[in-house]
């Protein structure tokens, strides 16, 4: 007999820590559109199972909660039953002892509080409150609603210039989403289920790869309606393709020197090459869209001029302006905005960063360009100061490993507190003031607090702000547009007024976001525009989708994309990833589980044919 | 061709063909419960699941495409008991009450069952409650649904109306009316194609059959009972006798035997509905030749009716018509139904005519039909007396338990002539219940109106048949080229308006039934899953009115003494208070 013994684990443990596993990826790949009420009962019960039941509120209460919610689903509750839930949460959260029982009851009376109509509809009227509406994930929680599963049914077969169509019937900017997508479709993807979400981006940068140039579609017949379109990025160029094939007449206002918007000024070419930009403005304007460039309104036009000369206007005029730091020495000689440095690399405007020290400040995407921009530039040593922690930034992980590998000091939990300026007017330092996690806030990251830690001095020739951006609304203001949280306010159709001639999307209405956010307003736009023009011409294709094959479900693993070796990519602004190769799309293609097909798709909802 | 092996049979069948096409096209049969051809083809009963070598899980035949090479085991083991645990399921589920249930004995899944001999179910049963405005025509029972959402699809695809839905999620998902409404709510136009296609007892039209019997069993009441045409072709269905010797006037004989005082024919009123409608037509088709569209029609039938015109008969179409396209309200025929046409003469004309007061008549109505039963409760049909024209409908099916019930020995019934006067029926009124009948009726009518000649009988046949739209042009000599369409389903219907609203097609006359094929495919028809009768039905119309002696509207001896009598004239005073409507 030992006085202590190595335990290793039992048979029983190793099998339960697989439980977990498939719970964790069976929950994280779990279908949107679901009752909310049955998930957070069931929820609940799972919960119940993992309490030690020693105590009272835990053992018991945890049970009764179940109960009620059960209740409620079998129409056997009452409106009274809502309030003794959130009384009884509140008991167990109060004297739980273990945070299993009172964690278990807070998301219990969150999920009441949060679902409160859809119960109400339970106890009323005895049935959910919407019906399920989202059978195919990856089409769900793509913005613009693009045929996920029909495209990539396509490329496995390796017809890859209508897959390429197929994407442009919701979307025309095929290529800009091959190379630049956050590819929201892969969140909920029902492969992993399985093992991982299919690598759709990855799917769609091969057609977009080798699917050639694909003419668009012949227009409808001309409708004599004029409409203008104010800013010739994603969102301003999607409803200028859409209503073109629709017969009206679209002119675009451009600011700038050339189409695209934030994926021309804001995306560096290193991830999104120029010359494949071009190919899918190209398509857009061979529909017969009419462009000026170089055009300010308010400057070179007035506003009500373009309103009242057009039968209908889209603002798309995107987010183009740096938010401040509002800090001591912002103003001085060596700061810029990300946003004023990305514009001029757009314009192949390369400043010359060779030997000097790059500070960026900032943890999004944006900030991730600066920094491996500057990089790009020559820069000796490009350091990246965020105030929270790695885990916090808002950019894309891929996108801050890739500045590590080419480089980048990543300096976490450092508030810039103020800029040291020599004589001469010039920057040459940042001053950061250490920080410690605190509090989450609610968008669930801590909220970075003071350390008690003497500031910090990082020197630096040149300062980058890349803590935001903010969108141009004096014009807009001016011409009484309402606004919200500094963005043009919109209803839910795009329109900025009731009287529905005036519509606005993308960035400038929502803030900051992703190119396929603008591109969905820009084809929400387009089709109401249309009806308000009196028309119903929908969009569709004459592409058939193959049938679904009969395959296994044996778990494999995804074929990601690879990138080019650090330290040769850091060197130019060639592009930085090595796409799939035909046989990995092949293997990705075959992958897919048909959701079109199978399950609730065979049903109801497959896919929008025409809109 | 793809080559493939079933149950080790090699057979060879078109690529796009599905399993299950391929095994049935083979002689093997695969059993199913959700599968409808092209309209449900989503493999939610898993019944037809099959093994397919080389693939893991086994597939759904109704969905799953043929591939070459493909070997297929349709009744391995492995199906056999996941077949069979999956019907378990569904039973658990399921208010197997089937002794007081409408479907019994015609039901899919007590047909599986026994097929598949399932005498027992392990699982315990968990069945939901039933919770339905039980006084609309249409019930659903949940306890019985099964979740084949066949329901569903008919409506959304074949009648376009969407009044079903998936409601809820996981083990709570059921069918409910769409987009949370009730089915007084919903845009439900009562044709019933849902209930003929539910392969169980969950959805049913309102049994009324009591309230007959009540009727019946009254000796102060007068009770009469008026048949449509349709019901004559689908009425001895479950007797076991053939087509040809269920006779009309067999029929006759069997509703005397229930006890009705007097026995009497709808097709008395298709006929007087030609007179009517036909009337109308030429008035607004002429009318709609000269410049002046809102001229006076006439002195005492002031609604200068738009083109062009839609006939009225079919209270499912009406519906449709009201709630989907009300703007289009004008474009009806003012002409009421037949029905309703022989529910007010019967509570005046006749009530008249045999000395009674009109309020001892109790007027039933045998449809095969089930928005007839919405129709006769229609606040405005009451111009006989005041009190509702007709008192109660009851469909095909409620006639034909209404005989069982009584013990009525159908195959040894004699055959008997309906009562006088408004029992009798020209051939033209008996194609009322085929798509294309009240078009082809009319338009022999209306030639002669124009003309002062009858055209052949059979001169309009291109209006005649199933297909679900069907056009053409027949030139009346005086009147000129009169462009005429003809659609049943409501999926049709609907296409047909969009088309008219873009300006696709253009025509004068429009027939429009509700029920694909029209009433011979009725939604109060006897059911019979996965077959349609519809076109045989029809063809038995078709023949009757081959061989009627008489076969135009206006040479019903019977309607020309009523309005010789009573009416005056089509369109006059009178016909415009008891048989036109302003479809409020």
């Amino acid at each position: 007999m030992s006085r202590l013994e190595l335990i290793a684990k039992s048979r029983t443990e190793q099998d339960m820590d697989g439980l977990y596993n498939d719970m964790e990826r069976r929950l994280g790949s779990g279908p949107p559109g679901l009752c909310p009420v049955d998930l957070a009962l069931n929820f609940a019960s799972l919960c119940q199972a993992q309490s030690c039941g020693k105590c009272t509120p835990c053992r018991i209460g945890l049970g009764k909660l179940v109960e009620m919610l059960k209740d409620v689903l079998d129409g056997k509750a009452t409106e009274k039953t809502i309030g003794v839930l959130e009384s009884t949460a509140a008991a167990i959260i109060d004297s739980a002892d273990c945070i299993i029982g009172s964690d278990a009851a807070r998301m219990v009376r969150d999920s009441v509080r949060a679902f409160k109509d859809d119960i109400m509809e339970h106890i009323t009227k005895g049935r959910c409150l919407a019906g399920t509406s989202a059978p195919v994930p990856c089409v769900k929680l793509c913005p613009a609603g693009v045929d996920v599963p029909g495209y990539i049914a396509l490329a496995g077969e390796g017809r890859l210039t209508d897959a390429l169509r197929l994407i442009r019937k919701d979307n025309p900017f095929p290529i800009a989403c091959a190379y630049v997508c956050e590819h929201p479709c892969e969140t909920h993807c029902r492969r992993a289920m399985i093992d991982s979400a299919i690598n759709i981006r990855g799917i769609k940068q091969y057609i977009a790869d080798h699917s050639g140039i694909v003419p668009p579609p012949q227009n409808a017949a001309s409708t004599g309606k004029k409409v203008a379109v104010i800013g010739g990025g994603p969102g301003g160029l999607s409803a200028a393709y859409f209503l073109s094939l629709m017969g009206h007449s679209v002119t675009v206002y451009e600011r700038r020197k050339k189409l695209g918007g934030m994926l021309r000024y804001g995306i560096p070419a290193y991830r999104f090459p120029r010359e494949l930009l071009d190919r899918d403005i190209e398509a857009i304007l061979k529909t017969g869209v009419d462009v000026k460039l170089g055009i300010n309104i308010g400057t070179d036009i007035s506003l009500d001029e373009i309103i009242d000369s057009y039968d209908s206007v889209f603002v798309a005029i995107g987010a183009h302006t740096d938010s401040k730091a509002r800090i001591e020495g912002e103003d001085s000689n060596g700061v810029m905005s990300a946003v004023e440095l990305l514009r001029g690399i757009g314009d192949e405007e390369h400043p010359g960063f060779v030997g000097k020290t790059v500070v960026v400040v900032g943890g999004g995407n944006v900030a991730m360009d600066a920094t491996r921009t500057s990089i790009r530039l020559g820069a000796k040593k490009v350091y990246c100061v965020y105030r929270r922690r790695q885990t916090d930034m808002t950019a894309l992980p891929e996108e801050v490993e890739g500045a590590i590998a080419e480089g980048a000091e990543l300096l976490t939990l450092k508030a810039p507190a103020r800029i040291e300026v020599d004589a001469q007017g010039n920057a040459t330092a940042l001053w950061i003031k250490p920080q410690l996690p605190g509090d989450i806030d609610s968008g669930g990251r801590p909220t970075p607090m003071d350390a008690d830690l003497p500031e910090e001095r990082i020197s630096a020739d040149l300062i980058i702000m890349a803590i935001g951006q903010r969108v141009e609304t004096a014009v807009f203001e001016e011409g009484g547009f309402p606004l919200e949280w500094g963005a043009l306010k919109t209803l839910p159709s795009g329109e900025v007024f009731q009287n529905g001639k005036v519509f606005a999307g993308g960035d400038c209405a929502t803030g900051p976001a992703a190119a396929i956010q603008a591109i969905a307003a820009g084809k929400v736009a387009a089709a109401n525009i249309d009806e308000y023009l009196g028309f119903d011409n929908k969009i569709s294709v004459d592409v058939e989708i193959p049938a679904a094959r009969l395959r296994n479900k044996n778990k494999r693993g995804r074929v990601n994309i690879t990138e080019r070796e650090a330290s040769e990519r850091k060197k130019d602004f060639d592009y930085i990833e090595c796409g799939l190769t035909q046989e990995g799309v092949e293997k990705e293609c075959s992958r897919c589980l048909r959701c079109d097909h199978y399950g609730f798709g065979a049903l109801k909802g497959a896919r929008v044919e025409k809109w | 061709m793809v080559k493939l092996t079933i149950n080790g049979k090699k057979v060879e069948a078109k690529e796009g063909t599905t399993i299950l096409q391929a095994a049935n096209a083979s002689g093997i049969a695969i059993p199913f419960l959700c599968y409808m051809p092209e309209i449900n083809e989503i493999g939610a009963c898993r019944v037809c699941v099959v093994e397919v070598e080389g693939i893991d899980s086994l597939v759904a035949a109704c969905n799953t495409k043929i591939e070459e090479g493909m070997s297929v085991l349709t009744n391995s083991p492995r199906v056999r008991k996941a077949r069979r645990t999956n019907v378990q399921f569904i039973l658990s589920q399921h208010d197997c009450n089937c002794p007081t249930c409408s479907r019994n004995g015609n039901c899919s899944l007590q047909d599986l069952a026994r097929e598949l001999n399932i005498q027992d179910v392990y699982y315990s049963y968990d069945v939901p409650e039933n919770k339905w405005d039980t006084s609309f025509p249409l019930v659903r029972i949940e306890s019985k649904c099964i979740k084949c959402m066949r329901c569903i699809q008919i409506c959304d695809k074949v009648q376009s109306l969407n009044v079903w839905d998936v409601s809820g999620t996981g083990g709570r998902t059921s069918v409910d009316v769409s987009e949370n409404r009730t089915i007084k709510e919903a845009p439900c136009a009562l044709c019933g194609q849902c209930i003929t296609n539910c392969p169980v007892g969950a959805l049913m039209a309102r049994d009324d059959s009591e309230r007959v019997f009540e009727a019946l069993e009254d000796p102060d009441i007068i009770t009469i009972v008026q048949v449509a045409p349709a019901v004559r072709s689908a009425w001895a269905e479950s007797f076991g006798i053939s087509r040809e010797f269920a006779t009309p006037k067999r029929m006759a004989a069997a509703l005397r035997s229930l006890g009705f005082d007097y026995v009497f024919d709808t097709n008395f009123a298709a006929d007087l509905t030609i007179m009517e409608e036909g009337a109308e037509f030429i008035e607004r088709f002429t009318n709609s030749l000269s410049v002046n569209e809102n001229a006076d029609l006439s002195a005492e039938h002031k609604h200068p009716g738009k083109m062009p015109m839609f006939t009225s008969c079919c209270p499912g179409w009406v519906r449709f018509l009201k709630s989907q396209y009300p703007e289009l309200k004008g474009n009806l025929s003012t002409a009421k139904s037949p029905q309703q046409m022989f529910g007010a003469l019967t509570k005046s004309y006749f009530a008249e005519k045999i000395g009674v007061d009109p309020k001892n008549i109790f007027s039933v109505s045998v449809m095969p039909c089930t928005a007839k039963k919405s129709e006769c409760d229609l606040p405005e049909m009451i111009d006989g007396c005041g009190d509702p024209d007709v008192d109660v409908v009851i469909t095909t099916r409620e006639l034909s338990n209404m005989l069982h019930s009584q013990s009525v020995v159908v195959p040894l019934l004699p055959e008997e002539e309906f009562d006088s006067p408004l029992g009798s029926g020209t051939g033209a009124a008996v194609v009322f219940g085929a798509s294309g009948g009240v078009m082809d009726a009319a338009l022999r009518s209306a030639y002669f109106l124009v003309t002062g000649e009858n055209p052949d009988p059979d001169a309009f046949t291109a209006v005649r048949g199933v297909k679900g739209w069907k056009e053409a042009t027949f030139n009346v000599p005086g009147a000129g080229d009169v462009r005429v369409a003809v659609v049943s389903g409501l999926g049709n219907a609907r296409s047909l308006i969009e088309a008219l609203k873009k300006g696709e097609v253009s025509y004068d006359f429009v027939e429009v039934m509700a029920c694909p094929g029209g009433c011979a495919g009725g939604g109060g028809q006897p059911i019979n899953m996965n077959e349609s009768l519809t076109q045989e039905r029809g063809e038995v119309l078709w023949r009757l009115d081959r061989e009627s002696a008489i076969r135009y509207s206006h040479e019903n001896a019977d309607v020309l003494a009523l309005y010789e009598e009573y009416l005056g004239k089509p369109l006059g005073e009178r016909s415009h208070h008891l048989l036109h409507t302003e479809h409020l």
